[in-house]
């Protein structure tokens, strides 16, 4: 609560709630990673860098620092050189390609001494900026067709970059900015041709490609014959087909071309394929688990038993979810729930209510990117969605994770009191 | 377009609350309704952990240890958290076939699928830190820590006894154990089982995804803590109990020494005997095994208690006191010897004659008058069944024809026939002469030689003793064993007992007892020769010294070595002096002892 006080005093402009929503899901993190790296034989040091969560202390206070310094930079700057940060941050990615060291089958880290640095968690705000700024100037001054492609060029490069370093859940965070296009215009029909890409998705590794061609087929004629007077959309129609054709065999490939075997694993074990229920299965069945022996009200601080045992994987990045689960039990995870919403809504309605569309294209870009991650990362514990590694915003350990954040965070904050 | 878009923020806001209300009423199920995620926490991260205390040491009087407890390791399998595992792996690791390990499994799964069992017993230290790396390899494997009993000086073989797996009827009667548990089967290990095995302890401890233990769990609150077994003090003297063993070697027999004034065992050997250590670990059941089967050795068989001799000669000093007791005769009394006991046409011979007063006749151990003393004492009476009964609750009282149920575990009883037994046998019709040998150790009766060492410690003590018994002290040393600390009379007065030990001293000094002599101990002493129908005699000598202090009583029979004084009497005369003087001046009696071979 100092904190936040302190903040008051540097401006008096800028949001409090969204600071002291801020604050309380740091300090929630926090207490979360101590609980999860917690041995009670161990004598507790804040700056002994051995212990995941000093090291996360340290991080926090760097990031906390950041802020303030955030809020005192001129605004400005974001706008004019959105695109410079952009190209910098591209180019930042590109060079852990090649001097990038490997973590957990990922090359997506740069050491420095003893702390890892994950730039694709810097580009996710870097590409929110250029989206604005492209938004912002684009519909003034570029031609409105090319707009969406640009657009996606924008999201696809970096996507591109982190399939390659082997991060497919940075990856998708970059398509979360579908959102933001919604808002900025886009034709629902793409929207929802987007939601029929996940559907074959799905169909495709559940079934198999011939199955679910045979599906799009039956489909497309039930259609056309429902509506086999319009006629002037039929060629859109035609080329819909053959792109979600294209599409099946597309994901046909990818699924046993490229993706890792891991990750082959998971996509099966969401979508109830696993053949092998001990392998990619067991860390799902852990967190579920985990976080409903939790029960109603938890088992109390520091009383977790699944957590603290790594019986969960990942507990204190990925997977944190579940030792606030476990701990805190239902009340604690619709708190967390809770905050998230409160923070992504206020986003969204200070967006609107600003009346620089730099700004409001930015707040909902923002908005996504947390929402994307929130949606993933609990959707993921509680088996709704695949596992996928991304973390749980300002919570999950992790210094790239929570300076990214912070900083997509206070831009927002410090462009939103301009 | 502005309403189009205020249209569109709505979409956004209600698509997103209602993915994350999807996801509320996921977690609620997870989290309330569904209980058995709960159930699961619990299997996954708590194992019960039965910590086994070890067992008690057992010293000798002197405090030195005789037996002790060695690091050993246990695996342990949960049949319910068994996962696939590599089972070529493990049994490389174990070295035993894949039969053999699923008959393994299939036996713990039998016991409990829940429950751990045993799967292989009492690795060795280095067979363990190589199981230990591979360990997590085997989900539902885990090891756990025991003890087994070793033995320094690998004496007292018999009376120590062994521990071994408990069996299931033990199991079944029993609830504070459990499968693969260890329970003293013999000796001192069964009969203070209860004080030797301490309280197990448990401990609760936190497993990770590998079995790996991680921690206790609330911090030990639920545990409990092991406590070892009670330390046992022995009665036996260690120096002398090796000693006996010693002398003992390559004879058949037994030596049981007392302590009259306490009724504690200061040695008891029987032979052929057994290396304790045989009895533990991995070898334990094979080695068992031969033990078992060794049917010319028999070394499991505890002849101190369990084997039962005609008591020859040395039963005559029981005869002689209750003769006196009812008054037959006393001291004074003489009987004369023609050189043997006639009854009818029948003689018992007897290699001394004339004149014989009582004394006498335990010096020169004459049949002829303790026949008619005993001859005298059962027809005392209107009916022989009368006087015999007279009799047989004396020699009763004496300690034999009964267990006495000490700490020395499966004692015979020896045998004095009953009043119906004889009734039965003539048909009614008998009488003193019928079973006069009985007055003489032979005929009907037998004892074993704990009762024999039993009766010099009453003599000794001039009409009283102490249950014998071989634990002294339990827990420490200062807390005294009481459960036979109750004085038991002998029922015969302690005048009686003069003319018998004058007797006895001038058979070491005069009489047939002179191979028992020591320089500056008075012996008190009684040779035997217990007839053998299947071989020779076995060669029996009971003694106490010294006479006015008796500080230990000694019986010894050595089987198939003739005459007592020959061999029986040097050997008690030894321990006599050894345990007395703790050291041997006679070095040429204890030579020939020690060279002398009797198969």
């Amino acid at each position: 609560m100092m904190l936040t006080e302190k903040k008051q005093i540097l401006s008096k402009g800028f949001d409090t709630y969204l600071i002291v929503i801020y604050v309380l899901l740091v300090i929630i993190g926090w207490f979360t990673i101590y609980s999860s790296s917690y041995d009670a034989n161990d004598s507790f040091s804040l700056f002994n860098t051995d212990k995941a969560y000093s090291r996360q202390f340290i991080w926090i206070l760097v990031s906390m620092a950041l802020a303030v310094v955030l809020l005192l930079i001129d605004g400005r700057i974001y706008q004019n050189y959105a695109q410079y940060i952009y190209y910098a941050c591209v180019l930042l990615i590109v060079s852990v390609l090649f001097f990038g060291t490997e973590i957990s089958g990922a090359k997506a880290w740069i050491k420095i001494g003893s702390f890892s640095i994950q730039p694709i968690e810097f580009a996710k705000f870097a590409t929110a900026l250029m989206l604005a700024k492209f938004f912002c100037e684009g519909k003034t001054t570029s031609e409105k067709k090319n707009i969406w492609l640009f657009s996606f060029i924008i999201i696809l490069v970096p996507a591109a970059i982190a399939i390659l370093q082997k991060d497919t859940g940075s990856a998708l965070v970059f398509f979360s900015f579908i959102i933001l296009f919604y808002r900025e215009g886009m034709n629902e029909n793409v929207v929802l041709f987007g939601a029929s890409l996940i559907l074959v998705f799905v169909l495709t590794i559940c079934l198999n490609e011939l199955y679910t061609i045979a599906i799009i087929t039956v489909g497309f004629i039930v259609a056309w014959i429902i509506n086999r007077n319009q006629k002037k959309k039929i060629i859109r129609n035609i080329l819909v087909y053959v792109l979600l054709i294209g599409f099946v065999f597309a994901v046909n490939f990818a699924y046993n071309s490229i993706l890792q075997s891991h990750q082959r694993q998971r996509i099966d074990t969401i979508l109830g394929q696993s053949i092998d229920p001990k392998g990619a299965d067991f860390n799902l069945n852990q967190s579920k688990i985990a976080i409903g022996s939790g029960g109603f009200f938890g088992k109390g601080y520091l009383n977790g038993t699944q957590t603290k045992l790594n019986f969960v994987p990942e507990q204190s990045t990925d997977f944190i979810f579940c030792g606030i689960g476990e701990e805190w039990g239902f009340v604690g995870s619709l708190v967390i729930i809770a905050l998230f919403m409160a923070l992504i809504i206020r986003i969204i309605i200070l967006s609107e209510r600003h009346r620089n569309v730099f700004t409001r294209i930015y707040g909902y870009g923002v908005a996504s990117i947390i929402f994307f991650h929130l949606l993933i990362n609990i959707g993921m514990t509680i088996g709704l969605v695949p596992v996928i590694g991304i973390p749980l915003p300002y919570i999950s350990y992790g210094g790239s994770s929570i300076l990214g954040f912070t900083i997509l965070l206070f831009v927002f904050i410090k462009l939103n009191d301009a | 377009m502005s309403s189009l878009y205020q249209q569109r923020k709505n979409v956004i806001i209600l698509v997103m609350i209602v993915f994350m209300a999807v996801y509320i009423i996921r977690l609620f199920y997870l989290q309330v309704i569904d209980d058995s995620y709960k159930d699961d926490a619990m299997r996954n991260a708590l194992r019960e952990v039965i910590v086994h205390p070890p067992r008690g040491l057992i010293y000798d009087r002197n405090d030195s240890l005789l037996v002790f407890n060695e690091a050993a390791y246990d695996l342990m399998v949960v049949p319910k958290e068994l996962h696939d595992f590599d089972t070529v792996d493990l049994c490389n690791t174990l070295d035993i076939t894949k039969e053999e390990l699923l008959k393994r499994l299939d036996k713990a799964r039998k016991y409990s699928p829940l429950l751990p069992s045993v799967f292989e017993q009492q690795m060795s230290k280095e067979d363990y830190g190589y199981l230990q790396e591979k360990l997590y390899k085997f989900p539902g494997f885990f090891v756990q820590n025991r003890t087994l009993r070793s033995y320094p000086s690998a004496i007292a073989a018999h009376i120590l006894g062994y521990v071994g797996e408990i069996n299931d009827a033990q199991l079944k009667k029993d609830s504070y154990y459990q499968m693969g548990d260890y329970i003293g089967i013999s000796g001192i290990e069964k009969s203070y089982e209860e004080e030797l095995r301490g309280v197990k302890g448990r401990r609760m401890v936190l497993v990770d995804v590998h079995s790996r233990v991680q921690g206790s769990y609330k911090n030990g609150e639920e545990d409990i803590v092991a406590r070892q077994g009670s330390n046992l003090w022995c009665t036996i003297d260690a120096q002398l109990q090796k000693y006996g063993e010693k002398l003992m070697a390559n004879k058949r027999g037994s030596i049981v020494a007392i302590e009259p004034s306490t009724g504690e065992i200061l040695c008891i050997v029987s032979t052929p005997s057994y290396d304790p250590n045989l009895l533990v670990g991995k070898q334990r059941s094979k080695n068992y095994t031969a033990l078992l089967h060794d049917s010319v050795n028999v070394p499991l068989f505890n002849r101190a208690l369990k084997a039962i001799y005609p008591p020859g000669s040395t039963f005559k000093l029981a005869n002689g006191l209750i003769a006196q007791q009812e008054k037959v005769l006393n001291r004074n009394t003489i009987y004369n010897c023609g050189g043997g006991y006639r009854i009818g046409s029948h003689v018992i011979g007897c290699h001394h004659s004339g004149p014989t007063d009582l004394i006498a006749a335990v010096r020169s151990s004459c049949n002829t008058y303790f026949c008619r003393a005993f001859y005298n004492t059962v027809s005392n009476c209107r009916t022989i069944q009368e006087g015999y009964q007279i009799w047989k609750n004396h020699i009763n009282q004496l300690g034999f024809g009964q267990c006495f149920n000490t700490d020395l575990p499966y004692e015979s009883k020896g045998i004095i026939p009953s009043v119906e037994y004889f009734n039965r046998k003539y048909n009614g019709s008998w009488n003193g002469n019928t079973i006069v040998s009985m007055g003489i150790g032979q005929g009907e009766v037998c004892s074993t030689p704990l009762q024999m060492a039993n009766l010099l410690a009453i003599i000794a003590n001039r009409g009283y003793y102490y249950k014998p018994h071989v634990v002294k002290a339990i827990g420490s040393k200062n807390n005294p064993n009481r459960r036979y600390a109750q004085k038991i009379d002998a029922g015969i007065n302690s005048e009686y007992f003069e003319p018998i030990i004058e007797g006895m001293k001038l058979a070491i000094t005069s009489g047939t007892a002179r191979a028992a002599a020591i320089e500056g101990i008075e012996m008190v002493g009684k040779t035997g020769t217990a007839q053998n129908p299947h071989g020779n005699d076995h060669s029996v000598f009971a003694c106490f010294g010294p006479a006015d202090n008796p500080q230990i009583a000694v019986f010894v029979l050595v089987e198939n070595a003739g005459w007592g004084g020959t061999v029986a009497a040097p050997i008690a005369s030894l321990i006599v002096e050894y345990y007395i003087n703790r050291e041997i001046k006679r070095t040429e009696v204890e030579k020939r002892i020690l060279e002398l071979s009797i198969k």
